[in-house]
């Protein structure tokens, strides 16, 4: 597509020293860099998070937990740190900063400082957040925060306040990061570049900037009145003072929901260029696919009330968040059968980034379906707070979103380090990420139709034989996990050699023309597209 | 950096960063202003079983069909009173004013205010569900030790036998929970004073 390939002795290609290249970065790839590598860090400590959960419910009783509340601020920090410190990390900041700019074309993101901020926010957020586990009980209302469970009644003492600090910073951070990236989309693009031409990776990030933009402040003036409620004498969520509780739940979801798709989306773009690249196909139905993101978007701000339907909303208000709630799997199901339609007669090559997005379709579309499942108002009266929830959102997000991290690193390590990685040892960690996982979060729908409640950390003996399961999936899990870190080391072992395009023909987007890695400075001069 | 940054399209980032920086803070705004929307909308539909707060007389009897109304009370634990119904229920026609009373004991030593919050199930009745007076309305303060009456009028709007949702409707339930008011509390010192709540704390040392 583009004409102009760079060289990397360009003369303006001098890497600063490394407090001015790593602290102040302002260059979009070391940013992203920064941004993968924390999202590591913050793995770690959230899956070492669900580790120590799980060995809890191994069996019966209290083994490891203390108290409820112990357990409540464990559940609620593993939530918190998977979506804020993990998953956004990676997609949005790792992959999206360091693809966006080189698929349009720009030199780099428009607001080169602000991105630098955005980043180092993270940094006291995640610090704040798993320091809060260490004081007092620590923050146990669940990653949702519902008063009055997390007013100061019930989370006496700082540990709270810390969580709600921390979330107002990675939100600052992810509303800086989303600016930023619909400057740069809109204004930056490389001349030739129209919106119908974008990648669909930079269009699933442009949906998710504008998600972020206009969800994320809902949240900062949810928690900002959570806060006052706690310190400051107000009343907003406390009926004694005339507020009222339900009002949280709305304004959470009204940021929540879209949340969900902010976690998700940059993995559909993830997914939609490795299959065409995999399958030596351009993706079937580019716009389709397109739009049906900028749908799910949309769609996504008027659903927000089915995570209420316990709440003691009317029938008539429940139909309609049901039936819109329903409408979404139709574009979702656009841009599944769309990939299965790409994969379909091509020349299929089951390289590791290939096998993690054939397992994210067919993952995802295992959430999906309990999604639907679950957006039945009535169903949902039995199954609601079950780990039949838990088993939903696990396939969606550690299944779905994870698989697609994985998926763009395997993927672009080559483009961005310049190591390839070891085929054989990532397909062993497609294999045991895929057993694990599946272990793990399979069987939590049969404990969730049997009746097993979330955020507990005990139950009956009669649901230990499961939960014995599900612990044991859970070790094979972080057993893979381990082996993705022998992974990269095996990757930044092995010597320097990835050409511009490992991929072949399939692989057409820009960033397949400069070299591997790219020159510290891409594209100054603007490529041209046809 | 790139030699030189283009200043035309500095100023178009700039402007676009601008807009995106206004629609956060048009969010953020919509936000607050979610708090008064949202008990407006719930006044004005009668959402979530709202019940219609008005001084408007009943129009009188309209219609034969008869209701039952059932009383519901709950009293905060931060709260020192015993609050009950003095009848469980009532009968009465469409139309027709009803009356009924709760009662309330201040148990606690010294004067404590107290304020009720409402609602009627099933919550589609919220707009037919008409109080005309209320003690509900108004925060109430007992002395130490006094025992009172507390009246609730109210009539139910014919216009419930029409309405395709509420017409099967027989029984409808006016439930209250009386808070101590946060001044008060906060005088008497026993804002959240409820403390741990959850599980066996006497094991948590950190």
């Amino acid at each position: 597509m583009a004409t102009a390939a760079h060289a990397p002795d360009h003369h303006d290609d001098h890497a600063p020293g490394f407090v001015s290249r790593w602290l102040f970065s302002t260059n979009h790839k070391d940013i992203g860099t920064l941004y993968i590598i924390f999202s590591l860090v913050a793995a770690l400590v959230g899956v070492g998070l669900s580790l120590i959960m799980r060995l809890e419910l191994m069996q019966p009783g209290l083994q490891f937990f203390s108290d409820g509340q112990m357990w409540n601020a464990y559940v609620s920090a593993h939530g918190l740190i998977m979506v804020f410190f993990v998953i956004m990390p990676a997609l949005i900041g790792g992959f999206g900063n360091w693809f966006v700019p080189i698929m349009i074309g720009a030199p780099d993101m428009a607001f080169p400082r602000l991105n630098n901020i955005s980043f180092w926010l993270l940094v006291p957020a995640f610090m704040l957040l798993t320091a809060s586990l260490f004081v007092g009980g620590g923050a146990g209302a669940g990653w949702t925060i519902y008063p009055p469970l997390s007013d100061d009644t019930y989370q006496t003492g700082p540990a709270m306040d810390m969580a709600l600090f921390s979330l107002h910073l990675a939100g600052a951070s992810s509303i800086l990061g989303a600016a930023n990236f619909i400057t740069t989309i809109f204004n930056m693009r490389a001349p030739g570049m129209t919106f119908h031409k974008m990648p669909l990776f930079v269009w699933s990030m442009l949906v998710t900037a504008f998600l972020l933009l206009l969800a994320v402040p809902v949240l900062g003036g949810a928690i900002t009145m959570l806060i006052t409620d706690r310190n400051f004498g107000t009343a907003f969520f406390d009926p004694a003072g005339g507020g009222d509780p339900v009002l949280f739940q709305h304004l959470f979801w009204f940021f929540g929901h879209p949340e969900v798709y902010i976690m998700i989306l940059p993995g559909f773009g993830i997914v939609s260029h490795v299959i065409s690249t995999f399958c030596k196909k351009p993706i079937f139905g580019y716009l389709g696919m397109a739009y049906a993101m900028v749908a799910i978007g949309v769609v996504g701000f008027i659903v927000w009330a089915h995570h209420m339907f316990q709440s003691g909303i009317d029938v008539d208000t429940r139909a309609y968040f049901m039936a819109a709630t329903m409408v979404i799997a139709v574009p979702t199901g656009i841009k599944i059968f769309s990939w299965i339609a790409t994969m379909w007669g091509g020349s299929m090559d089951l390289k590791t980034p290939m096998l993690f997005a054939i397992g994210f379709v067919f993952l995802f579309t295992v959430g999906g379906v309990t999604g639907v499942v679950l957006a039945n108002a009535g169903i949902t009266q039995v199954l609601h707070n079950t780990y039949y929830v838990v088993a939903h959102f696990h396939y969606v997000l550690s299944l779905g979103a994870v698989f697609t991290i994985y998926c763009g690193f395997y993927y672009w390590i080559g483009k961005m380090s310049g190591h390839q990685y070891p085929e054989f040892w990532g397909k062993v960690h497609f294999w045991l990420t895929f057993v694990g996982v599946n272990l793990t979060f399979f069987p939590m729908h049969f404990l969730g139709n049997q009746g097993m409640p979330r955020r507990y950390p005990d139950y009956p003996d009669a649901l230990a034989g499961w939960n014995m399961v599900v612990s044991i999936g859970s070790f094979i899990s972080v057993a893979s996990f381990l082996l993705f870190f022998y992974v990269v080391y095996r990757t930044f072992k092995s010597p320097v050699n990835v050409v511009a395009n490992p991929w072949g023909e399939g692989a057409t987007t820009l960033e397949w023309q400069v070299s591997s890695p790219p020159p510290f400075h891409t594209f100054e001069e603007l490529p041209h597209i046809r | 950096m790139p030699p030189g940054p283009n200043p035309d399209l500095t100023r178009r980032n700039r402007r676009t960063g601008a807009i995106a920086f206004a629609a956060v803070f048009g969010m953020i705004g919509v936000s607050f202003a979610a708090v008064p929307l949202y008990r407006v909308f719930c006044q004005v539909t009668g959402f979530n079983g709202t019940p219609v707060i008005n001084s408007a007389a009943s129009p009188g009897v309209a219609n034969g069909t008869t209701m039952t109304v059932r009383f519901d009370a709950n009293t905060n634990p931060g709260l020192p009173w015993d609050f009950a119904p003095e009848q469980r229920q009532v009968r009465l026609q469409l139309g027709e004013e009803g009356l009924a009373f709760y009662t309330a004991h201040n148990r606690a030593g010294t004067p404590v205010e107290g304020v009720a919050v409402y609602n009627v199930t099933p919550e589609v009745v919220g707009r037919y569900f008409h109080k005309t007076a209320c003690f509900c309305f108004d925060s109430q303060t007992l002395a130490a030790g006094q025992k009172v009456d507390m009246p609730v009028s109210f009539w139910i709007d014919p216009k419930i036998a029409d309405d395709p949702n509420t017409r099967d409707i027989r029984t409808i339930t006016l439930s209250y929970t009386f808070y101590r008011t946060l001044a008060d509390a906060e005088r008497a010192g026993t804002l959240a004073s409820a403390g741990p709540h959850v599980g066996r704390r006497e094991t948590l040392t950190r």
